[in-house]
């Protein structure tokens, strides 16, 4: 047997993580691999495509439910779907209650201590939510966790800026673990020059685009049918695009500290590459009065 | 009135009469309670079965829990260790509340630190808390080994031990290989039991997790007993004195019997005695490791027997004349050495003890709560002495463990009254002791508040304490008693003869009326 590879996707919010994660997952599954996902998103929203359903019943609503953690068993809160893909959610609170991060470590913990991770496993994936606002939501990249991070991001400057933070983030666990930037996956949002502007940003955070996924109204159509891509349409260019992303990170071997830029350094890009127009320092707090003013005076 | 020449505590004091007009007058004027009828009506309803069909239907609140959180547990496993200092990452609150937990207990100080989280901490993270804190800790106490645990304040933020220790030695606040084995223990999960289980294996799996290679089963001669959530010192001492009469090698993983019961002599020991960290690592070559605590030790014997490929003994707690055999029988099994003269003695005087005093405990009734191995260890004892266990309870016990209980009752005719109540609390136990009353309730000091209860309800409902079980705050140096072996069942059966004998008493003193039993010789 293989060794147990784990890996965690992070991404700015709506970059299509969950999307990804799933028609990446269904990928490897159809070729053969044992995987299990993980949503670490209280929306829980990170298996439904795996297994057509509105939203898999999550750990921490079956644990309010009989009590406490403790009297949950194993198969109450594991879901197996396409292609033998083992499911669990998190799940966390409404928001503006309670602590969703929390509720990550809960539910890994409990995970762990009931062998869920059992010796048949190849990949277990976490879908993390968009937004690392606390240490719970670290602890998918934990010791002993997921050791390989993919940042799913696409052309526009927020998702960028967004990587860019991930990236952060991963230095400080990377000093003292093992936890490593594994690449970032381009999810097309049809802007120009995105996949030589990600692949430069790559370059600068020390890694590479492992991928280009471009945008496809497929994944739209399955999706509505609560299929991943490769499940509903298996022969479609989309799907062979998922599958190609798989079948990279199954043999993907560059793990590395990343390292992160500067925000100057971040807009610099971006300037570079049309996304952002050059600052007019000279204009700056200026009303337009006064701007009227100094044109006529001009 | 209080005079410098005569100063009284609060009580008498508050008997005098000016203090009872001034009492009586506060409460009148600006307590606004009930009238006393109301009062006494509520708490009549408070002792009904009807009141105990609600009571037992109460979901979402706990009254008067019988179990503390895990970093206590945390704290005294690692109390245990040699020149270790616990260490609680998170408020300090907390740390203060463990400390005199311990004091109380144990009339001894109980060295601890905290990192003294505060809003920042919270929101930042107690990253920063923790690099000060261990450097801090290292250079003050001079300890040879931290152990940290955590509150639930950085539970509830999702602080990361492993990242933050090792950051901690990455930036040179403390050398690298300086020994800080950690535990996770959110307060809000399981009990003290689960915190000193949690911290047990955290300090096992530093010490050993990457170092075993060349590491044999067997091979040190020794059995390894790890003794879980334990305050009666004179446990770790008769445990070692057992063994040391087989001539068995031992390593107590975990012994705070030194550090909680130092001399006064005039120098004051931050540490003292305990499991050495050369002993930790020797660990694995035992030939077995024995847990005093079965059911309340998973993590620690799920390490123990993947990392350390132990075949941990099934056993019970060695509580009661039956049990305490067969952890002798299974100790000479292991180890090849046999059984000397002077145990068979000391279990003979023990069968003495119990033929002698039977007669006295046939038949009684007796409720216990406690952590789950007493309790189920409790109920052994009383079934081996005749006597019969009703309420059974414990609040931090599993489902699993009512079963063990339940089929332990059921192989005794002294059992078939006994009743397993798993993650209920003191007010139900005070619901029992009213609706079924027992002769005797016995457990912690807790326990005092429902004898008074039941007092209060008339003498004829009154159910007397016996003081067996953690904390003790209000009877003194019963932490150095034993509940375990030949001598610890003799000295519970002690205890539980003489608090019926005493029982009996106040029931014949009556001049004229009883005292016809009011016997001299019982």
């Amino acid at each position: 047997m293989a060794k147990l590879r784990q890996c965690a996707i992070y991404g700015k919010g709506g970059i299509g993580k969950s999307t990804t994660t799933q028609n990446l997952v269904a990928a490897l599954a159809e070729s053969g691999k044992k995987v299990m996902i993980v949503g670490c998103d209280p929306k829980a929203d990170s298996t439904r495509l795996i297994l057509h359903s509105k939203a898999q019943t999550t750990v921490m609503h079956l644990a309010a439910e009989a009590g406490s953690v403790e009297d949950l068993e194993l198969e109450d809160v594991l879901s197996v779907g396409f292609g033998g893909i083992k499911c669990v959610e998190s799940g966390g609170p409404e928001p503006g209650v309670g602590c969703a991060g929390r509720g990550v470590i809960t539910a890994i913990n409990f995970l762990e201590e009931e062998g869920a991770y059992d010796e048949d496993l190849d990949f277990v994936f976490y879908d993390v939510l968009g937004d690392v606002v606390c240490g719970g939501f670290a602890m998918p990249i934990r010791e002993n966790k997921a050791q390989e991070i993919y940042i799913v991001c696409s052309g526009e400057m927020m998702a960028m800026y967004a990587a860019n933070n991930i990236a952060k983030g991963i230095v400080k666990y990377a000093n003292s673990g093992s936890v490593r930037l594994a690449g970032l996956i381009c999810n097309s949002r049809n802007t120009d020059r995105e996949d030589e502007l990600i692949m430069a940003l790559a370059a600068r955070l020390g890694t590479t685009m492992i991928h280009f996924v471009p945008r496809h109204n497929v994944v739209q159509h399955a999706e509505i049918r609560r299929m991943t891509c490769v499940e509903y349409d298996p022969s479609h260019k989309q799907s062979d695009e998922y599958r190609a992303l798989a079948n990279k990170i199954n043999n993907n071997t560059n793990f590395v500290i990343p390292t992160p830029i500067e925000m100057e350094e971040l807009e610099e890009l971006l300037m570079e590459f049309g996304i952002m127009e050059a600052e007019d320092e000279t204009i700056v707090g200026k009303t337009a009065a006064e701007l009227a003013a100094e044109a006529a005076a001009a | 009135m209080q005079t410098a020449d005569n100063i009284k505590p609060c009580y008498p004091l508050f008997r005098d009469d000016d203090y009872k007009k001034n009492l009586a007058e506060k409460r009148q004027q600006f307590e606004e309670g009930h009238a006393p009828d109301k009062v006494f009506e509520t708490f009549m309803w408070s002792t009904t079965q009807e009141y105990q069909d609600l009571n037992f239907k109460r979901e979402a609140l706990t009254v008067d829990p019988a179990k503390a959180c895990q970093p206590l547990g945390a704290v005294l496993c690692a109390t245990g260790f040699h020149k270790t200092l616990p260490y609680v990452h998170g408020s300090q609150g907390c740390v203060a509340y463990f400390r005199s937990y311990f004091n109380r207990h144990f009339k001894e100080p109980c060295s601890c630190v905290s990192d003294s989280m505060t809003e920042d901490a919270a929101v930042f993270g107690g990253q920063k808390n923790m690099i000060d804190g261990l450097e801090n800790a290292k250079a003050i106490y001079k300890p040879d080994m931290i152990a940290v645990s955590t509150t639930c304040m950085a539970e509830v933020i999702g602080d990361d031990l492993n990242a933050f220790i090792n950051n901690t030695k990455k930036a040179g606040n403390i050398p690298q290989e300086y020994p800080v084995p950690y535990a996770h223990t959110p307060s809000f999960v399981g009990s003290h039991t689960t915190g000193w289980d949690n911290m047990e294996e955290g300090i096992l799996r530093y010490f050993t997790l990457n170092n075993m290679e060349g590491k044999v089963v067997g091979s040190n001669k020794k059995v390894n007993i790890v003794p879980g959530f334990e305050t009666y010192l004179g446990n770790y001492r008769v445990i070692k004195r057992m063994l040391s009469e087989m001539g068995v090698g031992y390593t107590m993983l975990s012994d705070p019997s030194e550090v909680f019961d130092t001399p006064a002599d005039g120098e004051f020991r931050m540490y003292a005695g305990g499991t050495t960290m050369d002993e930790v690592k020797d660990a694995p070559n035992a030939y077995t490791t024995i847990l005093l605590q079965p059911t309340q030790l998973e993590k620690t014997k799920k390490f123990v027997e993947a990392t350390w490929n132990h075949e941990v003994p099934k056993l019970n707690i060695p509580m009661g004349v039956e049990w305490t055999d067969e952890f002798l029988m299974k100790v000479s099994e292991v180890t090849g050495q046999p059984i000397p003269a002077s145990l068979e003695l000391e279990r003979g005087r023990c069968m003495d003890l119990i033929s002698d005093s039977h007669a006295w405990l046939h038949g009684k009734k007796f409720a216990i709560y406690g952590d789950p191995d007493f309790v189920l260890g409790m109920v052994k004892v009383l079934l081996e002495v005749g006597a019969e266990p009703t309420h059974i309870l414990s609040h931090n016990a599993t489902k699993r463990w009512v079963k063990i209980v339940q089929k332990l009752l059921d192989s005794s005719p002294f059992g078939v009254n006994g009743k397993v109540y798993a993650g209920n609390d003191l007010w139900h136990m005070r619901s029992l002791c009213f609706t079924d009353k027992p002769d005797f309730l016995i457990g912690n000091s807790y326990g005092k508040y429902i004898q008074r209860d039941t007092r209060y309800k008339g003498e004829e409902f009154e159910v007397p304490l016996i003081r067996i079980g953690f904390p003790i705050f209000d009877r003194h140096h019963m932490h150095r008693a034993t509940t375990l072996g030949y001598e610890g069942m003799m000295s519970v059966v002690t205890q539980l003869t003489n608090a019926v004998l005493e029982q009996l008493d106040k029931e014949t003193i009556g001049m004229g009326t009883t005292d016809y039993n009011f016997d001299l010789v019982r």
